[in-house]
């Protein structure tokens, strides 16, 4: 379609598959969304839904040991699946850059922040000298909250929150036109996590970048992103705006998730819980695989997997209520 | 019978919990060459002078970020390590320094559930081995008996059909189903009085509800006390009778529920509110400022611990520590500026 | 061949082995080690039967033939049959690490599991003792022990014992550490379990897989460290057939060309230690991977 011909970047049908010693794992399965600049995408799903697998992928650091089996990764009109390792390197950091769930681990331990920078900035651009690139990581730490003195600390002199910003201005040193967050919050205080959030939209607006927050929490996906992917065992279930997601939620997941997530300004809430158990990516039921427990389960479900349909407005759902155009 | 030591008059009737200055201090491991060369020593002060009193019946939640004191006050209540100084009364009855055999019968009416149902349950253990074994440490049932009740509080935390389960290992088991076995195993001895230590923090948020209501209906079924202990304010005020909020060792702020969420009055806790995630895409949010970071608790600021990220700080907020003052009936915050 | 015979028999017979061979790699290592521990343990047992002359009888032939139609792995310097002396020649060794074995297991493992559960001074003094010896060279304590003991199994046994208590002292002792800081350890404390219970009830059972590979380790190191100790005279008396002894006579023989008499016997020894080895391999694949789950 002509407004995917121009979008940031462009993801189509794709499917990630694992094999283990007890079988095929299918971890994504027939993903497909357009990013636009300056958007934020909340890709949002539980233990199993292939959220992370998904996030690597389009980095083309995914996913070991699996394989990417179908489908198109397309960035700013390049087909990145079909890349030499060595292009997809360069483009790593450079155009699209990924902020790992664990700022615990994800720094190198022996070396200071300032050199972490340089690494960075002259694997990309070898003519930039030590003092530039110092110079450079001095003015990413201020834009993160951070005292630029900070550049000769080791990472265990930082706290967490502060490892987690400096993980966000490795990430835009080079100006990506998209970052990538994996569960960027979940480590951290509940007063830290709304500042990097706070943080990563106001880098987006400044430098117009693209953003994708992965993670389990549909309150932050929804308060902070303009489109959602809501995913289950690796589908996407249902896609649309967060406003749309809010006001009319379709899937009986999605449904079941805005039911079960207290929400603080509502004056007196009743939770629901969803039946059932997480999905077993070894043992996936037949038909939809969501169906053992789904409110709403017919027999069709059981036996056929529904598609993703596009239910009006660019809404998008993958459940057997719906038809194209409209609500059975 | 607990051995009656003493009677606090001021403890009201209604009180099964109630906690005294208490205080937990962890020395700070040094290095050879600093034992050496320095005298003084460091401690790190993760509970710092906390008082509160739990009512029968109700779910008291302390909440707070990593690193104030919450977890450590709920393994101090459950006696799971020694207090550095402070009382803590049970039912009216001083428990601080009980041991021995005393303290084994109290452990059947105080029960604890921890945060990672990972690795709360013995992986070498069947399921019905482990939910039994506390019966069998205070020889209160056997065999036949034993595996009856076994089977009856299954069913009660809905692992059904327990016959299953109670063959099962844990790993054979989901994370929501192990915590559920964890809390079989802590309610086994009908305790009154649970504390829950993060019990659905690493649960799947899909079957997270599932396990609140669950400890609710237990509640109402048995009879029950809970300390709630969590992070996640969005749970708290679903779950929570009262609510106590806690920063670097001390309570800033305690009330009930509605008041808290309605009318905060600690900077603190206006902060943390703030800083709540909504799922509400229209709404227009602004967080807090808060400047800096979390002091170390080993070096907590003299006067109010909360004034080096205050913006409302001001210079008699370095002087000394402020108390923990009703401002209406069952409200409470420590904050000298509290009117404004 | 034979062992492709023996393991599908094997098979047949025990379902255990079956499901092992589904567990990939550390399924055919254990049941490869398996098998060779078993011959290698079989022949000793039914070599009266098998053996063509008595290992200890001396002349049945002419001394130092090279291997021939008659003795099939020619004869030593005694003009005894080199091939019923191999046949035959493995039960010191064997009776040797399973005795160490078991010492160890009897006071390593309980000592490992008090000393770190109750930690403190006693902890420290016991970490101390160990440390120092297994700071010592395996085989040269092992020398110096056995070497005031004097001769005999029981001797060689304790001799290496006392070499590898430390081991599985530190072994469990890591182990335990870890696992008392469990939520699930805390649980049972809180339900007011005694401590006695809390190790043999909820510690023990979760520091086996370790206890075991390790003395599978111990076992091959000890039919080694036994071969050294006969080979330098600190074994058992000449008469009883002994790998461990054929080998310091054969060394001696090696100069006037007779390789015969060293190396069946040294394969033998290799052969064992090597299957109790691939065990120890196979198991610690096995239990380490789902340990990490």
């Amino acid at each position: 379609m002509d407004p995917m011909a121009q979008s940031l970047i462009t993801v189509d049908a794709l499917s990630v598959e694992y094999w283990t010693r007890k079988g095929k794992i299918r971890a994504v399965e027939d993903v497909s969304f357009a990013l636009e600049k300056a958007e934020t995408l909340g890709v949002v799903g539980e233990s199993g839904s292939g959220k992370s697998t998904l996030g690597l992928s389009l980095i083309g650091l995914g996913p070991f040991p699996g394989r990417i089996v179908k489908g198109k990764i397309t960035l700013k009109g390049k087909e990145i699946l079909k890349l030499r390792k060595e292009d997809m390197r360069n483009l790593r950091g450079k155009e699209i850059c990924y902020v790992f769930q664990d700022p615990m681990t994800s720094l190198n331990p022996v070396k200071k922040i300032g050199p972490h920078f340089v690494e960075l900035i002259r694997t990309h651009d070898p003519k930039v000298t030590e003092e530039e690139a110092l110079k450079r990581a001095k003015k990413l730490l201020k834009d993160v909250g951070i005292q630029p003195e900070r550049i000769n600390d080791y990472p265990h002199q930082l706290s967490g929150g502060m490892r987690q910003r400096v993980m966000i201005a490795l990430a835009i040193t080079l100006n990506p036109s998209i970052v990538v967050a994996d569960e960027p919050t979940t480590a951290l205080d509940v007063i830290v996590q709304a500042k990097i959030l706070d943080l990563l939209n106001v880098l987006r607006d400044a430098y117009g970048m693209a953003l994708i927050l992965i993670t389990h929490d549909l309150s932050i996906v929804l308060e902070r992103s303009d489109e959602i992917l809501v995913m289950y065992a690796g589908h996407v279930v249902e896609h649309s705006s967060s406003k749309d997601i809010y006001s009319n939620p379709q899937h009986p997941y999605t449904k079941g998730l805005l039911k079960s997530i207290p929400n603080i300004e509502l004056a007196e809430q009743k939770l629901e819980a969803i039946a059932g158990s997480p999905p077993d990516l070894l043992n996936l039921p037949r038909g939809c695989r969501f169906w053992p427990r789904c409110y709403y389960v017919m027999e069709r479900c059981r036996q056929e997997a529904p598609p993703l349909m596009n239910t009006g407005a660019e809404h998008f759902t993958r459940c057997f209520l719906y038809k194209e155009g409209k609500k059975l | 019978m607990l051995p009656i030591q003493r009677r606090e008059k001021t403890v009201s009737q209604n009180d099964i919990l109630k906690v005294e200055d208490l205080k937990k201090y962890f020395p700070v491991e040094k290095s050879f060459l600093e034992k050496m060369l320095t005298r003084s020593r460091s401690y790190v002060k993760a509970v710092d002078n906390v008082s509160f009193s739990v009512r029968k019946g109700e779910v008291f939640t302390l909440a707070g970020e990593s690193g104030c004191g919450k977890t450590t006050t709920g393994r101090l209540i459950v006696r799971l390590i020694p207090p550095t100084s402070g009382k803590i009364f049970f039912e009216n009855v001083e428990i601080t320094a009980l041991k021995g055999e005393a303290l084994r019968v109290l452990k059947r009416r105080i029960q604890i559930i921890f945060q990672d149902p990972y690795a709360s349950l013995n992986p070498r253990m069947k399921i019905g081995d482990a939910v039994g074994h506390p019966l069998e440490i205070h020889g209160l049932a056997r065999n036949e008996e034993k595996r009856k009740r076994v089977l009856q509080i299954l069913e009660h935390v809905g692992l059904t059909p327990s016959e299953k389960f109670v063959d099962l290992y844990p790993h054979q088991l989901s994370g929501g189903q192990r915590q559920r076995a964890a809390m079989a195993r802590s309610l086994v001895l009908q305790p009154e009085f649970i504390v829950a230590d993060e019990p659905v923090s690493m649960i799947d948020v899909s079957l997270r509800t599932a396990i609140i209501d669950l400890m609710l209906n237990l509640r109402k079924e048995f009879g029950l006390t809970y300390l709630f202990i969590t992070h996640d304010l969005a749970i708290a005020k679903y779950i929570s009778d009262r609510i106590a909020i806690m920063y670097l060792g001390k309570i800033v702020e305690l009330g009930d529920k509605q008041t808290i969420f309605s009318n905060p009055m600690h900077p603190y806790t206006q902060a943390l509110l703030s800083a709540i995630p909504v799922p509400n895409p229209e709404r227009k949010r602004k967080t807090a400022e808060l400047i800096g970071d979390v002091p170390s608790a080993i070096n907590i600021p003299p006067g109010c611990r909360f004034r080096t990220r205050c913006e409302y700080a001001e210079e008699a907020c370095k002087e000394k520590e402020p108390e923990l003052i009703p401002v209406s009936p069952d409200h409470y915050v420590a904050c000298d500026l509290a009117e404004k | 061949m034979k062992s492709k015979i023996k393991r599908s028999m094997l098979s047949k017979i025990l379902p255990g082995l079956v499901s092992l061979e589904k567990r990939g790699l550390a399924g055919w290592l254990i049941i490869f080690g398996a098998i060779l521990v078993g011959i290698i343990v079989a022949m000793n047992l039914i070599s009266p039967w098998i053996a063509p002359y008595n290992p200890s009888a001396i002349n049945v032939g002419q001394p130092l033939l090279p291997p021939n139609s008659q003795f099939r792995f020619g004869t030593n310097d005694l003009g005894q049959d080199v091939l019923s002396r191999v046949l035959s020649g493995g039960g010191i060794m064997l009776q040797v690490s399973i005795l160490s074995v078991i010492v160890c297991l009897v006071v390593g493992v309980p000592l490992g599991l008090s000393s770190s559960y109750a930690g403190g001074v006693i902890d420290r003094v016991f970490c101390l003792i160990m440390d120092s010896i297994y700071a010592f060279p395996g085989l040269v304590l092992a020398i110096a022990i056995a070497a005031m003991l004097g001769r005999g199994v029981t001797n060689m046994a304790l001799s290496i014992a006392v070499v590898y208590i430390p081991s599985y002292f530190r072994v469990i002792r890591s182990q335990v550490l870890s696992i008392k800081e469990m939520p699930y350890v805390e649980a049972a404390n809180a339900a007011g379990s005694r401590s006695r219970t809390v190790l043999l009830r909820y510690i023990l059972p979760n520091v086996v897989p370790s206890i075991v590979i390790v003395a599978t380790v111990n076992f091959a190191d000890a039919i080694l460290t036994a071969a050294g100790l006969t080979f330098i005279g600190l074994g058992v008396s000449v008469d009883i057939p002994d790998w461990g002894w054929d080998l310091t006579n054969g060394q001696r023989l090696l100069p006037s060309g007779a390789w015969w008499v060293i190396a069946y016997p040294g394969l033998m020894i290799i052969l064992l230690a090597l299957g109790f080895t691939l065990i120890g391999e196979g198991l610690s694949e096995l239990l380490n991977p789902r340990l990490e789950q």
